[in-house]
């Protein structure tokens, strides 16, 4: 099918009320042709369809000093693509300034998100971009000191007057720096006067919650900085990028929005032949197969190493392979050049099923829905049913080259994070407790034996910033065991608790097995002498072993403490939260008021208390609220 | 083989401004079509650019007011055959 024929066929699944065929369509011409005329093309089509889709809106301000409108319909037909319908704002030329620092300016009044600050060397620091070799070292000094103080003071700003998110462009250098190779020897020098300004603004990123770098610099040198640029195009219209440039910057901005919206994999299933080493093992077996450190088994390599990365950000790793199981873990467990080892798979399927029932197992054992799933896999059959069958998932097109496998997924978006917590880093070892505990349990009759032996601690802390990362987090992704399912940023959660009558609490599990880390979180909120709980959710790891009625025994001590007669909270259903559904029933709630969102759940707290679990052994910590 | 130059500048015109390929004649100009603004202009500029690999001068970019310049400044600079 041509371009025309394409876009035919799409206008006909639009009039044909088709939405769901019509969307992927639209997905796939953009797959093939990420060109300005297509994202055209494919905006005016979501746009249409946007009543019958479920896309998740986001609003999104861009601050600029310069033209950026031509990104603008790439980077919506981009979000579209991932399930994003993005409204963007766009400020005027260097009104970035009063952007920030106005509390009643249009950018606040947009109500963002998420805020890009999108500025260039040449026009927040001019003297050092245009005149450095005229200036001393004083001045130079200077200048590097009043753009970093600038910086500081916007930031410091927006943060009073908005809880966006907040992407800080750093600044790019010179093509070549004004004083030729003398700027790279002892001595004042241009480039450095602009990491020093690069480094303070990670240092600012650091000071404040949800503001964040997009390293302009990095991306510019990764496609070369002499074709990055169009002079003239920057001259006359003010636009310093080059057409053929214009979606790496969209694509980078889509890295970030990615993590901020929650739109990223949890988890990657790999195929094994061809895919995580070349050949086939069942026919070349294990001195065929092409793994190694030397050409052509390096490309194998050099894709596990990028898994390995996946897996230290918190990615978790599952096989599913159509194999003979006792051929593959052989090669798994045995072959010198794997470096990734069976324990680094948080899941293994290696059978002769269907692939899209092995990836549903996949994500139930993960305890994960299959929207949070990628697919590596080398066979474009494999890839287009799981694209038909599941169509959540997210499948990675692998090209002919195995030498570009690498690359391919380190180019994902879905597995950017912007931050990473102490669990994120553990996650796979985390699972890995998890398959033992869950040998332990299959031996066990008794529900209370098995309680007894896990050996399980609870520990309860008022939110802390040690915490108040993961807290957020959990708050954010946290779908099954989620009362109410209300997602709030780090800067919304410590606006809260710094109210009267508002507090938080973590929850943290350990047990015979290992640290589970950060697995829960409640937000409660005391008026008069009613008690509410705002929030309470588990992480899916700890669901199922009680420790819920430690917290909520907790929860009512806490707010019979601060003279509370009455403990209520709503349980609001979505289609994922079945798991939570009889949660206060069960803990001797009676339901007081049900509206077309929930139901309303009290407990009276002049009758006997909730009892923590005999099993459980509970530590409450005194925070540094 | 690639379309004709005017049926891909075409294609390229109605997907920028929104508007079907059918709509579009040699006349066509900001004047005649209601999307075609400056920012639309430029855009319309850059997916040239980008479709046919080029970059116009500063002054072409002046010229460029309807369909039927358009074509004759890219059929100047692609070669065709």
């Amino acid at each position: 099918m041509n371009r025309s024929e394409a876009r035919q066929e799409i206008d006909r699944l639009i009039a044909a009320e088709d939405a769901p065929a019509a969307a992927r369509a639209l997905v796939e011409l953009w797959a093939h042709e990420a060109s300005p005329s297509a994202g055209a093309f494919v905006v005016a089509g979501f746009e249409q369809l946007r009543p019958h889709l479920k896309l998740l809106p986001y609003r999104l301000a861009i601050l600029r000093s310069f033209t950026v409108e031509p990104m603008v319909p790439l980077l919506r037909a981009a979000a579209f693509c991932a399930g994003i319908d993005l409204a963007v704002h766009v400020a005027d030329f260097n009104a970035h300034v009063q952007a920030m620092m106005d509390p009643g300016s249009t950018l606040y009044g947009f109500s963002p998100d998420a805020v890009i600050l999108a500025v260039q060397t040449r026009d927040v620091a001019p003297d050092l971009w245009d005149d450095f070799s005229a200036l001393s070292g004083d001045q130079n000094q200077a200048a590097s000191t009043r753009v970093k103080g600038e910086f500081r003071d916007w930031v410091h700003a927006f943060r009073k007057n908005s809880a966006a998110h907040l992407i800080l462009h750093n600044l790019e250098q010179p093509r070549q720096p004004s004083r030729g190779v003398l700027d790279a020897q002892p001595g004042d020098s241009q480039r450095a006067a602009i990491e020093q300004i690069n480094r303070e603004l990670r240092a600012i990123a650091s000071e404040h919650r949800g503001v964040y770098i997009l390293d302009y610099d990095a991306l510019v040198a990764r496609h070369g900085r002499l074709s990055w640029h169009d002079e003239r195009k920057w001259l006359t219209v003010r636009l310093p990028i080059a057409a053929r440039n214009l979606h790496h910057l969209v694509g980078e901005w889509l890295r970030c929005l990615h993590p901020l919206t929650g739109k990223v994999a949890r988890a990657l299933v790999v195929d094994l032949d061809n895919t995580l080493w070349g050949g086939v093992i069942g026919e070349d077996g294990m001195a065929g197969i092409r793994l190694g450190t030397e050409y052509p088994g390096a490309a194998f390599q050099a894709l596990q190493r990028a898994l390995l990365d996946l897996h230290h950000r918190g990615i978790l790793l599952a096989i599913c392979s159509k194999n003979n199981a006792d051929d593959a873990l052989e090669a798994l467990e045995k072959h010198p050049g794997m470096l990734l080892k069976r324990s680094h798979f948080a899941a293994i399927r290696i059978n002769w099923s269907d692939k899209s029932q092995n990836l549903r197992e996949i994500a139930d054992e993960l305890s994960i829905g299959v929207d949070a799933l990628a697919l590596l896999d080398d066979n474009p059959v494999e890839r287009q049913q799981v694209r038909t069958t599941l169509p959540a998932v997210f499948v990675i097109d692998l090209p002919a080259d195995p030498m570009e496998f690498a690359h391919v997924v380190g180019d994902c978006p879905v597995f950017e994070r912007l931050t990473l917590s102490a669990e994120d880093q553990r996650r796979g070892a985390m699972y890995q407790a998890q398959r033992e505990r869950e040998q332990l349990e299959q031996g066990i009759t008794s529900r209370e034996d098995f309680y007894r032996s896990l050996q399980q601690e609870a520990e309860i802390a008022p939110l802390a910033k040690a915490t108040l990362a993961r807290v957020a987090q959990l708050t954010n992704k946290t779908n099954q065991f989620n009362l109410t399912t209300r997602r709030y940023t780090e800067q919304q959660i410590s606006d809260l608790v710094a109210s009267p009558g508002w507090n938080c609490f973590s929850l943290r599990v350990q047990d015979r097995f290992g640290d589970n880390g950060v697995v829960g979180v409640a937000i409660l909120r005391q008026q008069g002498t009613t008690s509410e709980i705002d929030t309470f959710l588990l992480s899916c790891r700890v669901i199922g072993r009680t420790v819920e009625t430690a917290f909520l025994a907790f929860l009512a001590d806490h707010a019979r403490g601060k003279g509370a007669g009455r403990l209520q909270g709503w349980f609001l259903p979505t289609r994922k939260n079945a798991p939570a559904r009889d949660f206060y029933s069960s803990h001797g709630f009676t339901a007081a008021h049900q509206n077309g969102d929930g139901t309303l759940w009290t407990l009276d707290l002049g009758e006997k208390p909730l009892a923590v679990p005999e099993w459980i052994r509970l530590h409450v910590l005194n925070g540094d609220q | 083989m690639a379309a004709p130059l005017s049926d891909r500048v075409r294609r390229i015109v109605a997907d920028v401004l929104d508007v079907s390929v059918a709509s579009i004649s040699p006349d066509s100009s900001p004047e005649t079509v209601d999307t075609w603004d400056s920012v639309h202009h430029l855009n319309l500029v850059l997916a040239l650019e980008q479709e046919f690999g080029l970059q116009f001068e500063p002054e072409e970019i002046d010229q460029m007011k309807d369909m039927q310049r358009i074509l004759a400044i890219l059929g100047s600079k692609v070669p065709q055959g």
